[in-house]
């Protein structure tokens, strides 16, 4: 007890076991779902979803990655923005708003050279990404409009004006996608196309993962972040301006410019991460351009919340919602509605955002058992 | 001796320290008792265990000899106690009357009976001498008034047991004399009273007994008649304290700080808060601006500090203009500023002490490579300064700020302030809420400051202070200087006539 105790009082042994336990909690939700919509196979389907990935071997463990990587991205943008005291919902707008500046260079600009195709893509998912975000941040700080206010706005605005030039410019209509990128704008696949694939019989054929390189760039650009965050002045001078904005301007800061560019940065991450989500070929994503916001926006916030907006706890736990959402696809397979999956993956996922509170519970939860313990055992001495 | 609240062996823990360590106090029917102690010595923790507040881990609570369990104020205002917080709680845009029945409303099917009510405030007022006009507003009433308002609060409540917070900390010197009176005329009447100051001279003209608490311990229960001033204050910090604030007379040089006709603009363009304000701060001098609160000081500071844009007028740094200067070039030009409020502007409370105490210098070379933070050499500076001035927190530099106590908190500010080396430093209640230690140590770096040619701006409300520490004196009322005194010649009564509005000078050009 007293050894527990005391690694209650490391703050990242705590932050790690409150994120572990508001999975679990989350995991236990969503199996009471499953028993409330189909008691027989429930047990099964709770299995299934426990396995997630794993369930279609090494092509579904790339998948995993695949998918996690828009997500560690916008999860670090509502991590970051909320670490520099601002609430970035609007990661949606700027998701799509960054993908489709990958895929319009990835179609369009095939006079780059080729290995600087896809990067100039991703460059330029980051800047538009930011530039969608450079309206609130302005707002923000010069006219004090509330970000939640003008980056949800900015959500609708850019879904629109996404899908109005995804059609106007590089739609495939046969499909009713966008058209594949060209060869020289898709992600390498880093090597990672050794190791996740299925075989398909014995021919040596094989059935690919669509996870590349991109998932190596989500995990420098989480180091990085993490970095400025800890490390740099600059940080230093956003987070002091996220935690007081007054002391901030008294100290000589900026603080005007640090709303701005913590919201720029913030929109450039989301922005990227519609980039790496798309740039991947012809097997991979393709914007469906309906009028749909993007989830990997709005799950950005329970990525952050669950990573506790430490950017490499955001790595985590993106890579966890990941794993449980593909193991809800693989739900199909019994009897479950299609929404009833749905809304068990978001239940375990929403559940599991309650990193925060149980932060701050279980402390104060141990503390209280030990002291009762404690004062039991005085009155046993007397 | 029967006692009306007796609290005996309180102890209340907070993580990393231990407010109240095993504290007794004994409060007598009919007395005024003061309850003194530096900062952080768990005074504001102890009362607000008794006014439920917190819950004590240890010790238990007795009324008039029966246990009583406080749990939250609701339970300690059904027991008779009442607290005035240092902060009045007040809607400002609701009359007195309003204000004082909020939470007890007398009703009638539903909707509001005022007659019976006012009826008693009135009786009250007139009984305990707390002349108020019931249907004033309170935003229309001075600070004086409002506190009266308070106290009129609990009588209305039939409270027995009175809690005063540090009461005079935001009265003139007029207004304290009438509230003494008034605590002297409830405890006549059988109140009785709890009174937390720091101030020495209004225990010992109210108090009967008094409790002194030092880092979480009690000290003792003195009787006030026969206890000197020294010895309590003794007592209190544990070493010899001087009152006086020994200083040599200043010898000013070339000017460091000039303002020149400043005006600044009021928040709703009616009046102006700065009104064509001109002096000037030379090296090797303390100038005190005096005024009661509200008079436009912090407009002054906030234009002076560049927080707040100006309407006309110059400021210059030795000389040169800074007036469009944003507020790091003013810094760098030397300025130096203690804050007003240290939550609002002086601290990062979310952010350790080390990174509290760079606030203002993490950029120079000496803490930063590259864009990189030197970590190493921040926890060092850190150390170095938490040993110069002496903070106290419970994990050293680590310690989160918004965990350390008040003085402390200030101790940290004015560390990093005086520690840039600035060439004006510009102090706004320094020493606010503060206790006899604290205060003490603040004014000599104050004249330590200047007696090493720096210039000093104190901006003060406590007129002892303005009288002790400062080689000249500025009088501010209702945005304009209207007076400028000697310490050495003038009088308290003279000041507050000048503060009050009552007095000034023939359009003094005070430079």
């Amino acid at each position: 007890m007293i050894l527990l105790k005391k690694l209650l009082n490391i703050r990242g042994f705590n932050n790690a076991t409150s994120s572990i336990v508001a999975i679990f909690a989350g995991l236990l939700f969503g199996f009471i779902i499953l028993l409330v919509s189909n008691p027989p196979q429930a047990v099964e389907g709770f299995i299934i979803i426990l396995k997630g990935g794993f369930s279609t071997g090494g092509k579904g463990m790339g998948q995993v990655m695949y998918f996690a990587t828009p997500l560690i991205l916008t999860g670090l943008s509502v991590g970051f923005a909320f670490k520099t005291g601002l609430f970035n919902i609007g990661a949606s707008g700027q998701f799509i708003m960054g993908a489709f500046a990958a895929v319009y260079i990835g179609v369009k600009w095939t006079f780059i050279p080729a290995p600087f195709h896809w990067m100039v893509a991703l460059l330029a998912a980051a800047v538009v990404g930011g530039l969608w975000a450079l309206i609130p941040g302005l707002l923000k700080a010069y006219l004090n409009v509330h970000e939640v206010i003008s980056t949800i706005m900015m959500n609708y605005i850019g879904m629109y004006f996404a899908n109005f030039m995804v059609k106007a410019t590089v739609y495939d209509s046969r499909k009713a996608l966008s058209m594949n990128v060209a060869e020289s704008a898709v992600l390498p696949k880093g090597g990672l196309d050794k190791i996740f694939y299925n075989p398909i019989g014995s021919s040596g054929a094989v059935d690919l993962s669509t996870v590349n390189s991109g998932f190596y760039v989500a995990l420098i650009v989480a180091v990085v972040m993490f970095i400025v965050l800890n490390k740099t002045t600059f940080g230093y001078e956003l987070k002091a301006c996220g935690f007081n904005q007054n002391a901030s301007k008294f100290a000589g800061i900026n603080e005007k410019r640090s709303v701005v560019m913590s919201m720029v940065i913030a929109g450039a991450l989301s922005g990227l991460g519609g980039g790496l989500l798309y740039l991947s070929g012809a097997s991979g994503r393709h914007i469906k351009a309906v009028d749909v916001l993007a989830a990997e926006g709005f799950n950005g916030i329970p990525v952050a919340l669950l990573g506790l907006s430490n950017p490499i706890g955001i790595i985590f736990s993106a890579i966890f919602i990941s794993y449980i959402t593909l193991g809800g696809n693989y739900l199909q397979t019994l009897d479950f509605v299609p929404e009833i999956i749905d809304i068990i993956i978001a239940c375990i996922i929403y559940f599991s955002a309650f990193a925060l509170l149980f932060r701050n519970i279980l402390p104060r939860l141990l503390k209280w058992r030990t002291d009762a313990a404690e004062i039991k055992n005085e009155g046993e001495d007397e | 001796m029967d006692y009306v609240i007796e609290m005996l062996n309180i102890t209340k823990e907070f993580p990393g320290i231990i407010a109240n360590d095993n504290i007794t106090l004994q409060l007598k029917k009919g007395e005024i008792h003061a309850l003194l102690g530096e900062n952080g010595a768990g005074k504001s923790t102890l009362m607000s265990v008794l006014f439920g507040l917190y819950i004590p881990e240890k010790g238990l609570i007795k009324k008039e000899g029966q246990e009583v369990k406080i749990n939250d104020p609701n339970a300690a205002n059904a027991l008779g106690i009442g607290m005035v917080h240092q902060h009045f709680k007040l809607v400002h845009n609701f009359t007195v009357l309003q204000n004082i029945i909020l939470g007890v409303e007398t009703t009638h099917n539903g909707l509001l009976r005022m007659d019976a009510a006012r009826d008693k405030v009135v009786a009250l007022s007139q009984r305990y001498g707390l002349s108020v006009d019931p249907d004033a507003l309170i935003q229309d009433i001075t600070v004086g008034m409002q506190q009266r308002v308070e106290i009129l609060k609990m009588l209305y409540r039939d409270n027995e047991i009175l809690i005063f917070d540090e009461p005079t900390a935001v009265l003139t010197p007029q207004e304290i004399e009438e509230l003494m009176k008034i605590m002297r005329d409830l405890a006549a009447e059988g109140k009785s009273i709890l009174f937390i100051t720091h101030k020495l001279n209004e225990i010992k003209a109210v108090a009967d007994r008094c409790t002194v608490l030092r880092k979480g311990r009690l000290v003792g229960t003195i009787d006030v008649a026969t206890t000197a001033k020294e010895e309590m204050s003794e007592m209190m910090v544990g070493r010899k304290v001087d009152f006086a604030v020994e200083k040599a007379d200043s010898i000013p040089t070339e000017p460091a700080l000039e303002v020149r006709e400043l005006t600044v603009g009021g928040r709703h363009n009616t009046k102006k808060s700065v009104k064509d304000v001109s002096f000037t701060v030379r090296k090797g001098e303390i100038v005190c601006i005096a005024g009661i609160d509200g008079n436009g000081q912090s407009e002054l500071v906030y234009a002076l500090t560049g927080l707040q844009p100006i309407e006309k007028g110059h400021i210059f740094i030795n000389g040169k203009d800074v007036t469009n200067y944003s507020i790091r070039k003013r810094n760098a030009e030397g300025m130096s500023h203690i804050p007003e409020d240290r939550h609002k502007h002086g601290l990062v409370l979310d952010y350790s002490l080390e990174e509290n105490l760079v606030l203002k210098c993490y950029y120079t070379p000496a803490f930063q490579k590259n864009g990189f933070l030197k970590f190493q050499k921040i926890n060092e500076y850190a150390d170095c300064l938490i040993g110069k001035y002496d903070i106290r927190s419970g994990q050293g530099a680590k310690t989160i700020t918004r965990s350390m106590s008040g003085g402390n908190q200030q101790k940290a500010i004015v560390a990093r302030e005086i520690d840039l080396d600035p060439e004006i430093l510009i102090a706004v209640q320094p020493t606010r809420g503060l206790d006899v230690g604290a205060i003490e140590y603040i004014h000599k770096q104050l004249i330590a400051q200047r007696d090493e040619g720096k210039a000093v701006l104190l901006i003060s409300l406590e007129l002892e202070e303005v009288m002790n520490v400062s080689d000249r004196i500025l009088v501010i009322y209702e945005g304009e200087i209207v007076g400028e005194l000697d310490p050495k010649t003038a009088t308290f009564q003279e000041i507050g006539l000048y503060m009050a509005g009552g007095k000034r000078d023939e359009r003094s050009e005070a430079i």
